[in-house]
């Protein structure tokens, strides 16, 4: 897999899909192209001010009517993106821009919709790093490596191995990776 | 083999599996509703083909639910893509808005319908479809890829899960709920506390719930993380699913070599009355170390809250009092509405209970559990603090980010109702003459039963 280069965005824990896309947002049709950059639009929006983009907060994911973020990689604590099942949670962050997320656990049911929609790469660090980078930073993630690393540190965070699911990553989703392996037609 | 893993192995056609194996599982249900069900069949187009068929009729079940009630023109518009796509596939099990079919709450109209089926797996795109699991299936929620991968397949991965199991001895307080044993368990292991595992409930105090009270702590375990909630099908289960279904039915038992997780035991005669703090499920307290927060709204209601056991513990408490706060009243199902008419409580029935008591009643819909439009029934438009039966109280849950939500069982709601503050129900309830009827029913149950 390639290196994944951008600017970090940190949020807490807990960060649940109500955060991610409020759930008054989730009427806009996902098939329609110019619905679907809504999702970016309004991505992170439901977080509390004071906790949008730590450690200062009050800085929000996408500016004023804008559908993309400045912010690609997305650093948080645990149990990232619990609540519903809300696929559009996932898409928000995609159409963002967001191509990677950095926490030290997942909700399963938001993990899983991100590896098998393909939209954004969930990678499970050993430390919190929520603590220790801070939004605007420049962080490189060497996804074969398993290593983070913040623009003018040489320190190198470890990531957990991917594991199976890296297979579907690749695949570009589930239903990609179900017709490589002759499951589907 | 536990049970999740006995109904997994059987539907991936093998044997035996172990926690941790990846494994192909044939399904037998697949839910959806009006927030998820319009991105699912567009992905199902889109991969499938236009002109694709779903790959069986009978086992495909829509039910709208989320954003009824409401002017947004794109919630009614994604009624109108579920209705058409019904239509085209000539699906036979779909609960259309405009029609006398329309239902209501999908996790609490599914089991009406007969399809909450012991022994099956069930596939729904809502986090809470794990509340299916207290029929004895294998039940989860998942996303539209997912959705549709099963629409055009019938077939879904899934990672077999540990087993973590709650044994729950005693006997339950009159003045505690499913609700107050669930919101106990999150506050011990955290809104992480089961991630990519299943909770299994068992013990005397399960055998003596009922169907409705079974399903609020299953509906619950994703609020800890879980994958499933489950509990083994007894007499109750099959005695509530022969009404509905004559399809044949799996009871599967643990085996009594079956490996687990973890273990707890909880005496629930110990519990008290809880309520869930904002902003999450698990920072909870007892409802009587929380007596000074004042309420500006109360709501009953949901897949949670929302059944006819919950009104009736909520009229119970109301019944001759008036509340100090606004009330919303939100029946699950149509129904469990037509149930507020039916049941009564010393000749009086439900509803006039709860009007007389000054609460405002609406359509059976998941309304303001999860916020929603503008205009959505008993949404928190404000800086408001509400107490409520529903399910999460993450930031913003109920509408603007500014309100703040506390669960709690419909005892506990009803008696904060009451005095406009939270109130431990047994302020309100004569726990001795509640224990007393009980023990007389449940000789009653046990009569019926052996008949």
């Amino acid at each position: 897999m390639p290196k994944i280069k951008g600017k970090a965005y940190v949020l807490g824990e807990n960060v649940d899909t109500d955060q991610i896309i409020p759930a008054h947002h989730l009427v806009y049709n996902l098939d329609d192209p110019k619905e679907r950059k809504l999702y970016g639009q309004h991505a992170f929006s439901g977080v509390p001010v004071e906790k949008a983009g730590l450690p200062k907060g009050k800085i929000p994911f996408v500016a004023a009517a804008k559908q993309k973020s400045e912010y690609a990689i997305v650093i948080a604590s645990s149990n990232f993106g619990c609540g519903s099942s809300r696929e559009h949670a996932p898409v928000a962050l995609n159409m963002a821009g967001v191509t990677a997320i950095v926490a030290t656990s997942y909700a399963r049911i938001f993990y899983r919709n991100s590896v098998d929609g393909g939209y954004v790469t969930p990678f499970e660090s050993e430390e919190d790093l929520s603590t220790l980078i801070k939004t605007g930073d420049e962080v490189e993630i060497d996804p074969d490596g398993g290593t983070l690393k913040v623009k003018g540190s040489t320190a190198e965070h470890p990531l957990k191995p991917l594991g199976e699911v890296a297979d579907i990553l690749e695949s570009g989703g589930l239903f990609e990776y179900a017709r490589q392996h002759n499951m589907i037609s | 083999m536990t049970i999740t893993e006995k109904i997994l192995a059987k539907h991936a056609g093998k044997n035996f599996v172990k926690p941790g194996d990846n494994i192909w599982v044939n399904v037998d249900v697949l839910l959806t509703h009006d927030v998820c069900g319009p991105g699912t069949i567009g992905i199902f187009k889109k991969e499938f083909g236009e002109n694709a068929k779903v790959w069986d009729h009978d086992k495909v079940v829509i039910i709208p639910d989320h954003y009824i009630f409401t002017k947004d023109k794109h919630a009614n518009r994604n009624i109108e893509i579920l209705r058409e796509f019904a239509q085209e596939q000539n699906l036979p099990h779909y609960y259309d808005v405009k029609s006398p079919r329309y239902k209501g709450v999908c996790h609490v109209a599914l089991p009406e319908e007969g399809f909450a089926r012991p022994g099956e797996v069930l596939f729904g795109t809502d986090s809470h479809t794990c509340t299916h699991g207290a029929f004895g299936l294998f039940a989860t929620g998942i996303g539209n890829t997912d959705a549709a991968f099963i629409l055009g397949s019938g077939k879904l991965w899934v990672k077999v899960p540990e087993t973590m199991q709650f044994v729950l001895k005693g006997k339950l307080p009159g003045y505690l709920m499913a609700k107050d044993i669930i919101l106990d368990i999150i506050g011990k292991i955290g809104t992480d506390g089961a991630t990519y595992r299943t909770m299994e409930f068992r013990g005397e105090a399960i055998a003596r719930l009922n169907m409705e009270e079974r399903m609020t702590l299953c509906n619950m375990a994703i609020e800890a993380g879980g994958k499933n909630g489950i509990i083994a099908a007894d007499k109750k289960t099959l005695a509530y699913v022969r009404k509905y279904t004559d399809k044949t039915i799996n009871v599967f038992r643990n085996d009594s070599n079956a490996q687990f997780h973890s273990s707890t035991t909880i005496d629930v005669g110990e519990l008290e009355p809880m309520v869930a703090k904002p902003y999450s499920p698990d920072n909870v307290a007892p409802a009587n170390k929380l007596k000074t927060v004042k309420l500006d709204q109360c709501y009953i209601g949901s897949c949670t809250g929302g059944k006819i056991t919950d009104f009736i513990a909520a009229a119970t408490i109301l019944k001759g009092h008036s509340v100090k706060t606004k009330t919303v009243v939100v029946p699950a199902t149509k129904s469990v509405e037509q149930a507020l008419i039916d049941e009564t409580i010393d000749g009086q029935s439900l509803r006039s209970i709860f009007q007389e008591a000054g609460c405002e009643i609406g359509p059976p819909s998941c309304a303001a559990c999860l916020g929603g439009p503008e205009d959505t029934f008993g949404r928190l438009n404000n800086a408001e603090i509400c107490i409520s039966t529903t399910n999460r109280n993450f930031p913003g849950r109920m509408g603007s980010k500014e309100s703040q939500t506390y669960l709690a069982s419909p005892y506990t709601v009803a008696a904060s109702a009451i005095k406009g503050k939270i109130t431990d129900p047994r302020d309100f309830l004569n726990v001795q003459e509640m224990e007393e009827a009980e023990e007389v029913k449940e000789k009653d149950d046990e009569e019926n039963f052996n008949q």
